[in-house]
């Protein structure tokens, strides 16, 4: 007997789950972003011309948009590598703003004893120990004592603030300073600007915030591409990520790939301390993690968990993080926030919503057939 | 005499006024909670709510027109949470999270674009806030009381009645329920409208009842704190109150130990305080005074079987 039926649609080809089911993801939160700004009566593309030259129209201009990529880089493969050991790290903020502590206090302790080219190793070194130190906690607590790391990692983002907001008005603060913020460090622990670097073998360009952290966060896409997809750890945290009993099974000890891929997901957010504080700040502050933890699930997300992928998130969040303030700047009624609107749809549509176009591409291919 | 029981009544009436908002938003992710739906949106839900309470409350003059355009805006977060999580099975932590940056970010985008002030909405006088009932010049206004009362109701709807069996068991077995022909979608839906209700009046309460107008990230982390709350009350509605008012009375008790030294102690830093309830929640995540259990279906989605 035949029962006519309509086709069930089809999976879908890979290169539309790869490539084209992600942008639709992103399109879709861009079409919602053009609507709140069309709600608060601005030509959407009036806006986007704007923000594009804002983030990318002068050589100033594209030191910024770096600037930022650097920080989204560092919390995006944060989130990543966590996510690939099927741990979900919104601690971001807070192991940022301790790594911060960690590069922080070795400056401000061996910056004047110690030459440069010891100093900012072992300060970037102090980043990632405070990072993961702050990360572990949760770690250890999910591994042995079976707390949820969602919650512990939120909790810990809020302790990080209290910890730092004493820390800052009661212990590191500059002696006789009105503003909590920690004595200037010894131009031994500076990060080298870019423009300084540059102007070193000839080539002029605008001063900005960029400065050779970028080169660290390159480094570390490298890094953890290497170690997720060509060391046997990286393979175990996978294995974890994608089903723990076969991870199990293979002879993987789930608690310390939990730790491991924690502790390396903390260091990385710490690293934002190194381009904040040595590389623009110079002394300890508050608040200097800015949301740059949150939007580091936004950038994984977008970036599908890929250090690639992540480096090329980080570049638009950092041309939109620049080009929102310009932005912002031009049109009195739009504000930087602006930039934070669209991380959230991202979030949305690229995580939560992931799979709402899929049935619409999957009848469009279904057509095609 | 007189002096000490003064004292004690104005540190009650104080905690009472910091617990509110705590209050109603544990009562409403209570109900996400039990009906295993993860909702860490709660932040975010309260300050969009707080965010257009004040608005409105502005523009028309009401403080009434302001809550119920607040339990609006709550509720539609609260439902685009379940359209992410139960309809499309999303991750319901990723969509926590988006809804806690979008309403940081579009409450402060609407504000500044509608009144200018920086994501400030304007000062709020007279009939644009929500007036004391009994008490002159105590901050009892009706979102007090109703938080008082949320939580029996909220006891009542999950302990006694047919909708909270069904939302317990949601929680819990989800393909129970199904399998007796009721629709898990739409038990995990109701809850999501009550917690949306809730976290509502919670966000109204912020910012046209206790203060006169609302400033960007004015919830300041009190949707985690009522997590914690419901954590630290082990998923039950009367203990996740115990748990608001001892959190109120750390916060009221962190305004008044500024900077004095308490005997034995020393100077207590105000910044532990205010961290206790998250240090707490995590003690007792991690099983150093008693057990939290989540309801064991939370965060899974539900894929009906056909």
């Amino acid at each position: 007997m035949t029962v006519l039926r309509r086709t069930a649609p089809g999976p879908l080809p890979a290169w539309a789950e790869i490539v084209l089911l992600p942008l639709v993801n992103i399109a879709l939160a861009f079409i919602v972003v053009g609507l709140v700004v069309a709600v608060i009566g601005i030509d959407p593309f009036h806006a986007l011309r704007l923000l594009v030259v804002g983030a990318l129209g002068s050589s100033e201009s594209i030191g910024y948009t770096l600037y930022y990529a650097t920080n989204f880089m560092f919390t995006g493969l944060a989130v990543a590598v966590a996510f690939h050991a099927g741990l979900f790290n919104i601690g971001g903020e807070g192991q940022a703003y301790i790594g911060g502590l960690g590069c922080g206090l070795l400056v401000l302790a061996l910056g004047d004893v110690l030459p440069g080219w010891l100093v900012v190793p072992l300060a970037i070194a102090a980043a990632a120990l405070f990072g993961a130190g702050w990360a572990a906690v949760p770690a250890w607590l999910q591994a042995w004592r079976g707390s949820h790391i969602v919650i512990t990692t939120i909790m810990f983002n809020f302790i990080a603030s209290a910890l730092m907001v004493y820390l800052m008005v009661n212990v590191l603060i500059a002696p006789g300073s009105m503003t909590p913020a920690s004595r200037a460090f010894a131009v031994t622990g500076w990060i080298p600007a870019m423009h300084d670097v540059l102007q070193a073998v000839g080539i002029t360009v605008a001063p900005s915030a960029l400065n050779l952290s970028i080169v660290l966060a390159l480094a570390c896409c490298f890094v953890v591409w290497v170690f997720l997809w060509h060391t046997p750890g990286g393979y175990a945290l996978r294995t974890m990520g994608h089903n723990p009993e076969a991870a199990v099974y293979a002879g993987t000890n789930l608690r310390r790939t939990t730790m491991v891929a924690m502790c390396f997901s903390g260091a990385l957010a710490g690293f934002v301390g190194v381009n904040e504080l040595m590389g623009v700040h110079h002394r300890i502050v508050l608040d200097f993690p800015a949301g740059y933890g949150f939007a580091g699930i936004a950038v994984a997300l977008m970036g599908r968990n890929h250090p690639l992928g992540v480096v090329l998130a980080a570049l638009l969040f950092g041309a939109l993080q620049q080009g929102g303030a310009e932005l912002a700047f031009e049109i009195p009624s739009i504000t930087r926030e602006m930039v934070v609107v669209i991380q959230g749809l991202i979030i949305l549509f690229s995580g939560a919503l992931a799979q709402l176009p899929r049935p619409w591409l999957q009848s469009l291919f279904a057509l095609r057939d | 005499m007189d002096e000490a029981l003064t004292y004690v009544l104005l540190m009650l009436a104080s905690t009472l006024r910091v617990a509110t908002p705590l209050v109603l938003c544990a009562m409403g992710g209570l109900f996400a909670e039990k009906g295993g739906i993860v909702d860490i949106g709660l932040e975010g839900k309260m300050l969009m709510a707080a965010f257009f309470a004040a608005a409105t409350a502005a523009v028309t003059g009401s403080a009434w027109v302001g809550v119920a355009v607040a339990i609006l805006a709550a509720v539609a977060l609260a439902v685009l949470h379940g359209f992410a999580c139960i309809t499309y099975r999303g991750n319901q932590v990723v969509s926590g999270v988006a809804i806690n940056i979008l309403a940081a970010g579009l409450t402060v985008v609407l504000g500044t674009a509608w009144f200018a002030r920086g994501g400030q909405t304007p000062p709020l006088t007279g009939s644009e806030r929500l007036p004391p009932l009994f008490l002159p010049n105590a901050g009892d206004n009706v979102l007090v009381y109703a938080a008082l009362l949320s939580v029996p109701i909220t006891w009542w709807i999950i302990g006694r009645t047919r909708f909270g069996l069904r939302l317990r068991a949601v929680g819990e077995v989800p393909i129970a329920v199904d399998a007796a022909g009721i629709s898990v979608a739409w038990l995990r839906y109701r809850a999501m409208l009550l917690c949306g209700l809730f976290t509502g009046l919670a966000g109204a309460y912020l910012s046209i009842g206790q203060n006169a107008g609302f400033s960007r990230d004015m919830t300041a982390g009190q949707g985690f704190i009522a997590l914690a709350a419901i954590i630290f009350g082990k998923w039950r509605p009367l203990p996740a109150f115990g748990a608001c008012l001892i959190f109120g009375l750390l916060d009221a008790t962190a305004i008044r130990l500024q900077g004095v030294k308490v005997p034995g102690l020393g100077e207590v830093p105000v910044q532990l305080i205010q961290a206790m309830p998250y240090l707490l929640a995590v003690f007792l995540l991690a099983g150093f005074i008693g057990r939290a259990v989540a309801p064991k279906a939370s965060g899974v989605p539900y894929v009906k079987e056909h």
